[in-house]
């Protein structure tokens, strides 16, 4: 499901804290069925990237488009609507609800307005109906009513991809979904993304290599807020300059096997 | 946070409200009518401490003014009883609807920011309006306004006759209960309470958060301005001091001791408060060296308030 058109296309951007350039210059696209990566060593700025994306940071300078329309400007919670979801690299859930709560109120945030006082929301089949499609899933159409606080860090990090993905998104911001992930837990995550390629454009921050060169169609490499190389990924494999900067043995194991 | 109502704590609130309405039994047989002026007082109070529970306890929003609005539904009632007009149809909505256009104003300024400065803010406007009212000498200024007669209905209901007032004010109370129960478990509680858990991530999957947090900052104010002309027309006697900033401060008390983000808490809460008050009152005129302390080893160690208590008692049974 290739489109010609880029669902999220970034030009320009450019992102300063005080004196550090957190994100210089950056030109991106992710266009739908797509996987691509973002690597590159730790303050390289894939975060900032990700929040100036999702609208929890404003950029200095540059365009953001999704979908065609520039959504520089655009709240967080607007962006969302028009179907830009994140997951988030510390995860981010509601610990006091149960799973299936957590992405019901997914579902709710995209079903017309939350201005009804009256019939419980619990119950309601329309936001639980597809509350467990979306756990289905992840897999974790299981653990439905356990609290959000309780299950594992592993299921955590599932959880936080259903609730990205109740919202029938048509592109994913993806922040480390497998950090802290044992290997079992992590080849468990690749399968779920992989799934999710068809229907989505992924932007995919991940510092596990063997995850990114699973998965990604198009790689970009990030050091100090700047793009150092970008392409599919033999190029980068094979790129010297990212070798040298980032990879390094890593990459040489991988070319070998 | 789902509301759990576990035998044992609804079994609680039912007692406690045929409590309530029992109460004019056990006065009129003991001949004790000043207990019922208590009860009076205090269902009063505890409308006002749901109201404040709705935004502090399920919300988040720790308002520190929330007696702001038990004075301008109080004045709302007073001020046209000083001009002769006493109709109750116009006295309660203009309570009502005052206090949510104030609640709207200060809302909208105060939810822009979070935490202690939320608290401040909240503060700030709350005595805004204790000096307004002080400083309105036609009105009475500092000593206050005497109400001489009570909001009237049309001969509906003759709130000059006590047992009126109280039933009056104990179908007010359950209904305001109800009201909660159904706007904490309605989708828009959901986005009360997740915006209360996380915020980012509520913004993230989509909600504009600030405008609902505004919408149950107006609708607990609106409630709250109910709980004061209630308490007006019931002590007869209005005045800034009812809007003090120690009066909020007695009403995060009351919802935090029975309970924050419980249902019935904040009515347990209130009515543990005045107890105390009373009995504690009755030993020593320097109670409130007894009192501060017990409310705050209750703040520290008794998560949950009463409510908390309650629900642990009621697991530790199974």
């Amino acid at each position: 499901m290739h489109n010609a058109e880029p669902l999220i296309s970034v030009s320009g951007l450019r992102k300063t804290f005080g004196g550090i350039v957190a994100t210089d210059g950056v030109d991106l696209e992710v266009r739908g069925g797509e996987i691509h990566a973002v690597i590159g060593p730790n303050g390289a700025g894939k975060t900032t990237l990700i929040a100036q994306i999702s609208g929890a940071l404003q950029p200095d300078s540059g365009v953001i488009r999704f979908a065609g329309r520039e959504i520089t400007d655009l709240p967080t919670y607007e962006r969302a609507r028009l179907g830009l979801a994140r997951s988030f690299q510390i995860t981010s859930i509601f610990h006091d609800m149960s799973v299936v709560d957590n992405v019901a109120l997914a579902v709710q945030a995209q079903d017309g307005h939350s201005y009804r006082f009256w019939r419980p929301a619990r119950t309601d089949p329309v936001l639980v109906d597809r509350a467990m499609d979306a756990l289905a899933r992840v897999g974790l159409d299981g653990r439905r009513d356990d609290n959000a606080g309780k299950i594992s860090h592993g299921e955590r990090r599932q959880l936080e991809i259903a609730m990205a993905l109740a919202a029938g998104p048509s592109a994913l911001l993806l922040d480390e979904p497998t950090a802290g992930m044992g290997r079992e837990e992590t080849a468990r995550m690749v399968e779920i993304i992989r799934s999710l390629k068809d229907d989505h454009a992924i932007l995919l921050i991940e510092h596990d290599m063997d995850a990114v060169f699973a998965l990604a169609d198009r790689i970009t490499v990030l050091v100090y807020g700047r793009i150092i190389a970008s392409g599919p990924p033999q190029t980068i494999r094979a790129d010297d300059a990212v070798r040298k900067a980032y990879l390094g043995d890593e990459v040489s194991d991988h070319a070998e096997g | 946070m789902p509301i759990r109502l576990p035998s044992l704590r609804n079994g609680v609130m039912f007692a406690g409200l045929a409590g309530f309405a029992l109460m004019p039994v056990f006065t009129g047989v003991t001949g004790q009518p000043y207990i019922l002026d208590i009860t009076m007082r205090m269902m009063c109070l505890a409308i006002a401490a749901v109201s404040l529970n709705l935004i502090l306890g399920f919300g988040g929003m720790i308002s520190f003014g929330h007696a702001a609005f038990i004075g301008i539904g109080a004045y709302a009632v007073g001020i046209p009883a000083y001009y002769g007009e006493y109709s109750g149809f116009l006295q309660i909505p203009l309570a009502v609807g005052v206090s949510a256009l104030f609640a709207l104003i200060t809302g909208a300024i105060c939810l822009r920011t979070r935490g202690v400065y939320f608290i401040m803010i909240t503060l700030a406007f709350g005595q805004m309006v204790f000096f307004t009212f002080v400083s309105i000498e036609e009105y009475g200024g500092d000593d206050g306004l005497v109400i001489d007669t009570k909001s009237e209905f049309a001969g509906l209901i003759d709130i000059e006759e006590p047992l009126a007032l109280y039933y009056l004010i104990l179908v007010c109370l359950v209904a305001a209960l109800y009201l909660v129960k159904r706007i904490v478990a309605s989708r828009f509680g959901r986005v009360i309470q997740g915006s209360k858990s996380n915020d980012d991530r509520m913004q993230a999957i989509g909600f504009n958060t600030f405008r609902y947090r505004l919408t149950c900052y107006v609708i607990a104010g609106a409630l709250c301005g109910l709980a004061g002309a209630l308490l007006g027309n019931f002590t007869g006697f209005i005045s800034p001091d009812m809007i003090d900033w120690t009066r909020s401060g007695e009403l995060i008390f009351m919802v935090v001791l029975g309970g924050a983000g419980s249902l019935f808490g904040p009515v347990l809460g209130t009515v543990v408060f005045l107890v105390l008050e009373e009995l504690l009152s009755a030993l020593t005129i320097y109670w409130q060296i007894i009192f501060g302390p017990v409310l705050i080893l209750v703040v520290l160690f008794g998560r949950g308030g009463i409510d908390g208590l309650l629900s642990r008692l009621a697991n530790a049974q199974r």
